[in-house]
């Protein structure tokens, strides 16, 4: 059984050695996209184009647009003369947002508290008119709301203290960045791993190989445990290129110990290839397969906590991110890389995903079948 | 279909021969009414087999009869809709893991791996039959040197030509001394030459013992078979040796030489009595229906003195004469002398 199991694997690697594009693949995919979504994605939207109604051009006004621009999270790119141009504008798609300053602008500030420091019946300075359609993009202009005005009254401004004071662990200067690496681990494995072994199968037979091969006494579990056996493999080479590059350019810190990393992505990597392997069973061609692993991609990406986070998803999404391996790897790889947790703190995702993987492995082997019937 | 059917039943021999055989070991391949049906449509039809063990078998037939099918109903890769099957004494379907070691099958497609060199894809067969490492080595050098395939070992399997990869095909099927190998058209990409060596190879193996199933498309491979059965839309429209069949085609044959052939081609094949004429060289071959006594003194006022010659028939003629429909015009007597000949070769 293990000399079977091993010549598979030998068979695998051979031929893998021999295909360069995936060989590169291996390689260029995990370095590519770290460059892309490291770079790239930014929550903290910043430089958004902006336009102005300036009613009342005084110097207060003219003040206050440059303490905005100050903040960098706006650009004025146009002015407007009315409210009913600049909700034109808006529409067109011209600005994201407009400042909306009145003629009575000096009455209004001299009677705001961060104006004036003392409490006044206040009402606001001025107004945004925001394309909220984009959900960054509006509750960046809220950001806005409380914005100090110590520079355009010239002085420092007694203003009430905050409520609560907030410390921020793990990633103090809140880069996205220290998120999104540990999260594309997740997301660059699943793709990798799962889209290689889901053509596994699928590749054997649409060659003609596997006519031969169910004819010889090679039995399901072997092919399929020799099959995956070198993409653990590739995937641990994977997940070194990330963890280093991502330390490297990107700064993100790895707190955690390696040996805590590497089990936790053992596991997930087995999920995935068995994951793979199921897909390769049920697809009749190469392009069904691609297709299949799409489809287990986008929710891997989407659902799983690397782009939004999973508590803010409905009940019913969180169920099915449960049931995506991505989803239990992407909370213990940020929690092993950014806080330091060790597996037995994350038992429950680490149980999953072994059992993913047994329950995999038993589907793949039973639909596998020797004949072609 | 069904009325082809009817006719045909009297035209199949061996059925007989299945018959008397159901306890007997001799025999490799065994069914009675082995059927496969692929949405409605029949692929194999109540195909009754008696192949002994030792020699070589033949299914001659053109794309699409079922020879393919029948391989693989007979190498456990797909169940039959109804009948029964019996490969080395092992019914079927049931025995399938238990004859893998037992069986060797060559697919029609090259089913090695192209981007692994000869040595690799031979290491990886013997592995999976679960040779040990010295075993491999003992048993690579031996097959490399009979196939011809020394010094060839680091080439990758996929850049060799057609005749190469045949060998190799055959040594990988034949790697664990099966005692049954199945054949799928294994010479369709070769020439000639490399055909006529290759079946020396198929001689070499069948006299050592082991009993060879192969189906082809060529009458003169077809021809090289201790026995055959011609199919035809999954029918076996006849079996035997290629001796018997011949000797009991229910036609005659009657070459014409001459000029303008095409034109009396034309002519002749509108009778009834005339089952084929077909053009070779200067001649035309024409197939009679056997009810005719004497087919030259039946011809010769039909050909405008262009000069006749009975031949002896060839496997071409036999095919011929039982395929296409043509077998529905086969006169009682035809089948009868099948069926006598099936007899005497029990």
């Amino acid at each position: 059984m293990l000399r079977r199991i091993w010549a598979v694997v030998v068979k695998e690697l051979r031929q893998l050695s021999r295909d360069r594009m995936t060989f590169g693949m291996i390689v260029m995919i995990p370095l590519v996209q770290l460059m892309l979504f490291g770079y790239a994605i930014n929550t903290d939207a910043r430089h958004l184009p902006a336009g102005l109604v300036n009613l009342s051009d005084s110097a207060y006004s003219r003040a206050l647009v440059k303490a905005v621009e100050a903040t960098q999270v706006v650009d004025f790119k146009n002015r407007y003369l009315s409210a009913a141009e600049a909700e034109a504008a808006i529409t067109r798609g011209e600005v994201k947002a407009v400042l909306y300053l009145g003629a009575d602008l000096e009455e209004r500030l001299v009677r705001h508290p961060a104006f004036a420091g003392q409490a006044y019946f206040a009402e606001p300075v001025g107004q945004w008119l925001v394309d909220g359609s984009d959900t960054v993009v509006a509750s960046t202009i809220r950001s806005l709301r409380q914005m100090p005005l110590d520079e355009i009254a010239g002085r420092a401004v007694k203003s009430n203290p905050p409520s609560f004071e907030v410390v921020q662990y793990f990633n103090p200067e809140q880069r996205s960045v220290v998120n999104i690496v540990p999260g594309l681990l997740g997301v660059i494995l699943t793709m990798t791993m799962v889209m290689f072994t889901s053509a596994a199968i699928v590749r054997e037979r649409e060659q003609g190989n596997m006519e031969f091969l169910i004819t010889t006494p090679v039995r399901p579990l072997e092919l399929m445990l020799g099959k995956i056996t070198p993409y653990v493999l590739v995937g641990f080479v994977q997940l070194a290129i990330i963890l280093t590059a991502g330390h490297l350019l990107f700064a993100v810190p790895i707190r955690g110990g390696l040996d805590s990393i590497a089990l936790a992505a053992m596991l997930f990597i087995c999920a995935s290839l068995t994951l793979g392997l199921v897909i390769s069973t049920i697809a009749k061609t190469q392009l069904q397969s691609m297709q299949m692993t799409v489809f287990i991609l986008l929710p891997s990406i989407l659902l799983s906590g690397f782009m939004f986070p999973y508590e803010a998803m409905p009940v019913a999404a969180q169920w099915i991110a449960e049931a995506l391996p991505a989803t239990h790897f992407m909370r213990m790889s940020r929690a092993i890389v950014l806080r330091d947790a060790q597996v037995s703190d994350l038992q429950f995702d680490a149980l999953w995903m072994i059992g993913f993987t047994c329950l995999g492995l038993l589907v793949a082997s039973l639909r596998f079948s020797k004949r072609l019937d | 279909m069904s009325a082809q059917q009817v006719s045909a039943g009297g035209l199949v021999a061996g059925t007989s021969a299945a018959e008397t055989s159901s306890t007997a070991s001799e025999f490799a391949i065994e069914t009675r009414g082995m059927t496969r049906a692929f949405g409605g449509i029949n692929a194999v039809e109540d195909l009754d087999l008696a192949i002994p063990k030792g020699t070589i078998y033949g299914f001659l037939g053109p794309n699409g009869c079922g020879k393919s099918t029948s391989i693989r109903m007979l190498t456990g890769l797909l169940s039959p809709t109804s009948g029964d099957i019996r490969v080395l004494g092992e019914t079927l379907p049931g025995a399938e893991e238990k004859l893998r070691r037992r069986i060797g099958y060559m697919t029609q497609k090259f089913s090695l791996y192209d981007n692994l060199s000869v040595r690799e894809n031979l290491e990886f067969v013997a592995q999976i039959y679960g040779l040990n490492r010295r075993q491999t080595k003992a048993r690579l050098a031996e097959l490399l040197s009979l196939y011809d395939l020394a010094g060839r070992e680091k080439q990758m399997a996929g850049s060799m030509s057609g005749g190469q990869k045949q060998r190799l095909a055959l040594a990988a099927a034949t790697l664990h001394h099966p005692e049954l190998l199945f054949l799928d058209e294994p010479t369709s990409a070769v020439d000639p030459e490399n055909r006529r060596e290759f079946w020396e190879r198929l001689f070499d193996l069948c006299a050592q013992g082991t009993t060879i199933l192969v189906s082809t498309h060529y009458m003169d491979e077809a021809e090289r078979c201790h026995g055959l059965a011609i199919l035809e839309r999954g029918i076996k429209r006849a079996d035997g040796s290629p001796q018997q069949l011949m000797a009991a085609m229910g036609a005659r044959v009657v070459e014409v030489s001459g000029e303008d052939l095409r034109k009396l081609k034309q002519s002749l094949i509108s009778d009834a009595n005339v089952l084929s004429a077909a053009q070779i060289g200067s001649r035309l071959r024409v197939l009679v229906q056997s009810s005719i006594a004497d087919p030259l003194a039946w011809l010769s006022p039909r050909v405008a003195g262009r000069a006749l010659t009975e031949v002896r028939p060839s496997l071409e003629d036999v095919f011929v004469t039982c395929t296409g429909g043509r077998a529905q015009l086969m006169p009682p007597n035809g089948s009868q002398a099948t069926t006598e000949e099936a007899q005497d070769a029990t």
